[in-house]
């Protein structure tokens, strides 16, 4: 990775930063309904692997703190901020809130709140990609505690049986809500239990981009090319509770502490600083820049945009003008 | 034009699929090489190849989600499931998400699945081989629910189902998968989705039925017209979104109704339609609405099967407690 990418990186992370503590006051404010995850902490995931993907072509689901994928997949900013604030101007017209992001366009293919659900949904795809031969593939983002699911064991089988294009990416952050993950978990290090599937699988430091984006790259290069599933477990750490209404009372505050210590964008920052890529001021300006951009236009833009509108409420269950309600050849 | 049963004509209908469209993809558990636990799937994995044609592992919330994958991807995924009462974990998946994509993407995506699954009881099997849990599907916006009760139905709508946008659970009334022979044609004609059939006009009771029950009311309205008593018969055939004009127009000329589902009885299809007709068709009705249907228990056992299912002799006791009330 050389020093741009490095700059560049470091931008969007901050940016990703900024961007959900921003959320967090105007969920205070209460501007933001139905419930919001928070992703600081954890970017060196989001922006590791994607970036040593091709966002925007292979297609990308995750679970509920999904703001961030979403973003580095090609969504807007603006769309994803007023999706939250529930208008019509949102991602999906402020029906999905900040738990089901979708952009379809760029490959996003959703959020999902439901712990384990969109697992088959994942393996469907990279099916679907593979019937029809494009050279994209299938990135399942799934939470440690996810893997306690059923869906989590029927999807790796089918992967592997069928040697699909799917990319799992376990980003470990310790805690299933409010319980940590030896006190739901019978083996913690997720990675092994891919193993009984004969999936090749990695565990690296989910903190250091430049670590993560390099495993990223051996196990895209692998899925790429027709090898089959492949398993990334990135251990990293959520700075807030599980969601707003989480206290996040049950966590050491030296365990705290001690990931705080590895912060991902501090860590990226002091690696530029110290090797003469950028000065404390560049990064200064850097991080003025991204807070200007936040409040003057997304948070601008959602605060500026429309009302979901009431007569649609029952649009969009089933298909308008569907021709085989009225019979038809093919 | 072939004679065919009706699980052979769910068999020509998804070979038609298969052949004129490229997206379409089947699969399930012993589909494949075995043909599937009924035979509706046999010959198609020769025919189309192991790629689209799919034998799965026993993984019922997996099939399910794996097609709603699929439909993503522009596929159209059609699913079997063995039985209807093993599609109970595929509920997580067909409520949370294939439901829903639609709403949540605000049409950006949709989801054209089919999960098909043999239902309903008299086959001397135990009670998940036998039961017609219908109501839960129906119950969910955002599904289409498809009940063929005839070899050229269930041709014609499964062909709809499968072309059709939105998700659809196709339930076979395994009963009668080969208990009349039709002659199917294989024209690739679709029927109308969201419509009731008239199987009987009839102008002094209607008679509100679908799937296997078709036959016990068919003979009901037959025992009826010796007595001088004319039935009319409709076939909902898509329980939801149900087609209630029709069933109102029908009421408005007989005036009474009975609703025949072998389903148990509390919060069943039965329930919605006497509740549509209170709304909106009371006025015309001379006597209350009769419901025949199973029981609220759980599905017996092969020995106790034939008191649980609705017979035409209840249906006609109950056509005439119509008449009686005025």
């Amino acid at each position: 990775m050389n020093a741009a990418d490095k700059k560049r990186l470091l931008r969007e992370m901050l940016f990703a930063r900024r961007f959900e503590e921003r959320c967090y006051e105007a969920y205070v404010e209460r501007k933001i309904g139905g419930f919001l995850h928070l992703y600081p902490g954890q970017e060196a995931c989001a922006f590791g692997v994607l970036d040593a993907a091709r966002p925007g072509h292979d297609y990308v689901i995750t679970g509920y703190r999904d703001h961030v994928h979403a973003i580095k997949c090609g969504a807007d900013p603006k769309e994803v901020m007023a999706e939250l604030f529930g208008k019509e101007t949102g991602s999906s017209k402020g029906r999905g809130g900040s738990m089901h992001i979708f952009d379809t366009k760029h490959h996003f293919m959703g959020g999902y709140a439901l712990v384990g659900g969109p697992f088959p949904l994942a393996v469907g795809m990279a099916k679907g990609i593979k019937l029809k031969g494009g050279d994209e593939i299938s990135i399942c983002f799934l939470g440690d505690a996810a893997n306690n699911q059923g869906t989590f064991h029927e999807t790796l089988n089918m992967a592997a049986l069928w040697e699909l294009p799917v990319l799992f990416v376990c980003e470990n952050n310790l805690y299933g809500i409010g319980t940590r993950i030896d006190r739901s978990t019978a083996v913690v290090d997720q990675y092994k239990r891919v193993c009984g599937y004969n999936i090749p699988a990695a565990q690296v430091d989910g903190q250091d981009i430049e670590k993560v984006h390099a495993a990223a790259k051996i196990a895209v290069e692998h899925v790429r090319s027709g090898k089959g599933p492949y398993f990334l477990e990135l251990m990293t750490y959520r700075y807030r509770g599980h969601s707003m209404s989480d206290s996040n009372a049950y966590r050491a505050k030296e365990e705290e502490r001690m990931w705080s210590k590895r912060d991902p964008i501090i860590m990226l920052r002091d690696r530029l600083i110290k090797a003469g890529e950028m000065s404390a001021d560049d990064y200064k300006k850097m991080d003025d820049d991204v807070l200007d951009h936040i409040e003057n236009e997304i948070i601008k833009f959602a605060e500026e945009s429309p009302e979901p509108k009431v007569e649609e409420l029952e649009r969009y269950v089933l298909a308008d003008n569907d021709p085989w309600v009225k019979g038809g050849a093919h | 034009m072939a004679e065919l049963t009706l699980v052979e004509a769910v068999n020509l209908a998804l070979a038609r699929a298969l052949e004129i469209d490229p997206d379409v993809v089947v699969f399930g558990e012993d589909i494949g090489i075995n043909g599937g636990v009924f035979r509706a799937t046999l010959g198609l994995q020769a025919r189309y190849g192991k790629e689209r044609v799919m034998d799965t592992p026993l993984s019922e919330t997996l099939i399910a989600g794996m097609a709603i994958g699929m439909a993503a991807q522009g596929l159209k995924p059609v699913a079997e499931i063995q039985f209807m009462g093993f599609i109970y974990p595929t509920l997580d998946q067909i409520l949370s998400h294939a439901a829903r994509l639609r709403n949540r993407t605000r049409g950006r995506l949709h989801c054209p699945m089919v999960l098909r699954a043999p239902y309903g009881g008299g086959i001397h099997a135990p009670e998940h081989h036998s039961e017609s849990t219908e109501a839960l599907f129906a119950h969910i916006p955002g599904l289409r629910v498809v009940i063929p009760s005839s070899p050229l139905r269930a041709y014609g709508l499964l062909l709809a189902a499968i072309f059709d946008p939105d998700p659809v659970i196709f339930l076979e009334p395994k009963r009668i998968y080969r208990m009349v022979k039709e002659a199917v044609a294989d024209d690739g004609q679709a029927l109308p989705l969201d419509v009731c059939f008239r199987l009987r006009d009839g102008s002094d009771v209607t008679l509100v039925t679908w799937g296997a029950m078709t036959h016990e009311t068919l003979q009901a309205a037959d025992r009826l017209a010796q007595e001088g008593i004319s039935a009319e018969v409709i076939d909902v055939a898509t329980i939801k979104p149900i087609d209630s004009a029709t069933i109102l127009e029908s009421v408005a000329k007989t005036g009474r109704c009975v609703i025949v589902h072998e389903a148990a009885r509390a919060c069943g299809v039965g329930a919605e339609i006497a509740a549509q007709l209170a709304e909106h068709g009371l006025m015309s009705l001379y006597a209350p609405v009769q419901r025949v249907t199973g029981y609220d228990t759980i599905m017996p056992l092969f020995r106790l099967e034939q008191h649980y299912l609705p017979t035409s002799a209840r249906i006609v006791t109950a056509a005439k407690r119509t008449l009686e009330a005025a």
